[in-house]
């Protein structure tokens, strides 16, 4: 056997291994969902139940939390796509000088601690209110309200990463032709720079809600005495362990398989067409050179 | 008081619209203003919700937070009263403990604390150590298909919910879990001693570089992907050994996505709250679920802020820090 047979089996090998460490646990939490066993068991397998699953829907608290995490979902789509948007559209306009500062301001939320956010948010809003006599069922102090906005700051820019993204190909000269035109500032946004980001707007809005749908850390802070799906999951999953939550976990594993699949198919289709475009383009510059070529070659 | 809390983001904001609003682009002398440009009603929109972004959701809630966590913890009625005044006392209960405790340092909270960012360090480097030859692989040596199909087995864990995936540790590592029951199985352990992995940290460590993998995982896929495989087969013919390769050719490359996925995991360990929370020991804490305890236990809100603060200023640390050591900026970080 030679050295290199050695190394290809050793890398082979490894490649089993760390992709057992990332299957591993969730193929054991969805065994034991399936498991007759009020502990949640993989190992032994005694008979199959689907028991768990229907407990999971006959838990009120359970249901309202993700009822409230759709709800704060759909808040945070409305509220952080269009400030990526307008921080994107921003960032293509501010003053060179002015840029790094702007980025860093608005990059910053991504990468502090979750936890900081949701206090940050809380107080701010909690201080607010006192300090004009709010109500305590006004705004300030609505856990939901406080929820989306907190959720929205780090949402926002990955938003905001995403419109970049799309925006750096996006062809100025449209907008000018169509003002030359006569048409005005909100019908070049609404007819040219908005169906030119749709593919942007749409995957930033799943990124939305479900960045906010799984998101624990910040929600923790702002929900206070409200609960959504990820605060009711910790405070069970602490408490105890039960098949029931494994059965949950199952359905989501389902839920978001799917949804990770039809969003790389709807990507790559995406993906396809631009390139297919790009050909079509390409192969229409071509022929005009190649439809003028005889003429300098005569000239020639 | 009161007034000086409305003022000031009035203040603000009507400064930052006045500097979008005055402001031309830069190269283009005399060129069409921020209003011109877009006209009024995108412009408008634009500044608003720009404004509202950066200084109510951005920079104000932490510049309070931060006033906040040099206040003392005041009743209601209190608030703006004589005791109303800055104070270090936070910080140096974060040190010191309480007055008149019999130890010279605050030992329970500190420890804490050291543990959270040593533990976080070593999630980070475990991972890094984990991630790069899977990276590696499936940027340059696997080919096609089986390239595409290893990224698409990376993105389903990633879609799952981090405390799901806390939940699936503890079913292994629980006394009575899947790891205890094989091992007593197998007669490794007698059968009434069942090891406590959530006790000794071990569920923890585990949990946590579990739940990160990816974040390490996309940046150096992305990073090592963009090298040119012929500058490795130049390396190679000229008779560089596989780890020169990876030493002076890879890594220097894949500088960016390292420096990326390094701070994203440590900051996202250092801040993680779930999962210590759940696979946590009983007696072991990290240094999130005590700000938390300061707030929902303790009610103090102002202790908590500056314990919170403390976490913030040392990620904001950790994260300069990277950045002078590879020598890379924000926005290679942040993508």
């Amino acid at each position: 056997m030679s050295a290199q047979t050695i190394l290809r089996t050793m890398v082979g090998f490894y490649i089993v291994l760390f992709f057992l460490f990332l299957f591993g646990p969730l193929i054991i939490m969805s065994v034991s969902a399936f498991n007759t066993p009020t502990f949640p068991q993989a190992y032994p397998f005694e008979a199959v139940t689907f028991r768990w699953f229907g407990q999971i829907f006959a838990d009120g608290i359970m249901v309202g939390g993700i009822l409230n995490s759709l709800y704060i979902g759909i808040g945070v789509v409305c509220v952080a796509v269009p400030i990526g948007l307008a921080g994107a559209l921003v960032m293509t306009q501010i003053a060179p000088r002015l840029r790094p500062i702007y980025y860093t301001i608005v990059v910053s939320p991504v990468l502090t601690p979750g936890v900081i956010l949701g206090i940050s948010t809380l107080v701010f809003w909690d201080r607010l209110g006192t300090a004009i006599g709010a109500d305590y069922d006004s705004l300030f102090y609505s856990g939901f309200f406080l929820t989306v906005l907190g959720q929205s700051t780090f949402i926002s820019a990955y938003c905001m990463l995403v419109f970049l993204a799309r925006l750096q190909r996006f062809d100025r000269t449209q907008e000018e032709a169509a003002l030359d035109l006569g048409a005005s500032h909100v019908q070049v946004f609404r007819k040219i720079l908005v169906p030119f980001l749709r593919p942007a707007i749409l995957s930033s809005a799943v990124l939305a809600f479900l960045a906010s749908f799984e998101n624990y850390n910040t929600t923790l802070f702002t929900i206070q005495s409200e609960a959504t799906l990820t605060t009711v999951l910790a405070g069970r999953v602490r408490m105890g362990t039960q098949p029931d939550i494994a059965a949950l976990a199952v359905i989501i594993i389902g839920v978001t398989i799917a949804g990770a699949i039809a969003y790389e198919i709807a990507k790559r289709r995406e993906a396809a067409r631009e390139r297919a475009d790009r050909d079509i383009a390409r192969r229409a510059t071509t022929d005009d050179l190649v439809w003028h070529r005889p003429a300098e070659a005569k000239a020639g | 008081m009161s007034e000086t809390l409305l003022v000031l983001p009035a203040l603000l904001l009507a400064g930052f619209g006045l500097a979008i609003l005055l402001r031309r682009p830069a190269g283009a002398v005399g060129g069409p203003g921020f209003v011109e440009r877009n006209g009024a009603v995108i412009a408008a929109y634009l500044v608003v919700a720009v404004g509202f972004w950066v200084l109510l959701m951005i920079v104000l809630p932490q510049l309070y937070m931060v006033d906040f966590s040099f206040r003392n913890n005041l009743p209601l009625p209190k608030q703006g009263g004589p005791e109303d005044v800055h104070t270090l006392k936070n910080y140096r209960y974060l040190l010191f403990g309480p007055e008149g405790s019999d130890q010279a340092f605050n030992w329970l909270h500190l420890k804490v604390f050291a543990k959270t960012i040593v533990a976080s360090v070593l999630v980070t480097f475990f991972d890094f150590c984990l991630c790069y030859p899977i990276a590696y692989y499936i940027a340059q040596v696997a080919r096609g298909g089986s390239s595409r199909l290893l990224f698409v087995c990376l993105l389903i864990p990633f879609w799952v919910n981090e405390i799901l995936r806390a939940f699936a540790f503890r079913i292994i590592f629980g006394t009575s879990g899947v790891l205890n029951t094989v091992l007593i199985g197998m007669g490794i352990l007698p059968p009434d001693a069942p090891i406590d992995f959530l006790r000794a940290d071990v569920a923890l460590y585990a949990g946590l570089s579990y739940a990160y993998v990816l974040m390490m995982v996309f940046p150096l896929y992305n990073a090592i992907e963009s090298l040119d495989h012929n500058q490795i087969e130049a390396a190679r013919d000229l008779g560089s050994p596989w780890w020169r390769i990876h030493w002076r050719v890879v890594m220097p490359h894949a500088k960016p996505g390292i420096a990326s996925g390094c701070v994203m995991v440590f900051m996202l360990a250092a801040g993680a709250l779930a999962t210590p929370q759940i696979l946590g020991g009983p007696s072991s804490l990290w240094f999130t679920q005590v700000i938390y305890d300061q707030f929902f236990q303790g009610a103090n809100w102002p202790r908590g802020s500056a314990y919170a603060f403390v976490l913030l200023v040392s990620s904001i640390i950790f994260v300069m820090s990277a950045m002078r050591l590879f020598k890379v900026n924000l926005g290679d970080i942040a993508r």
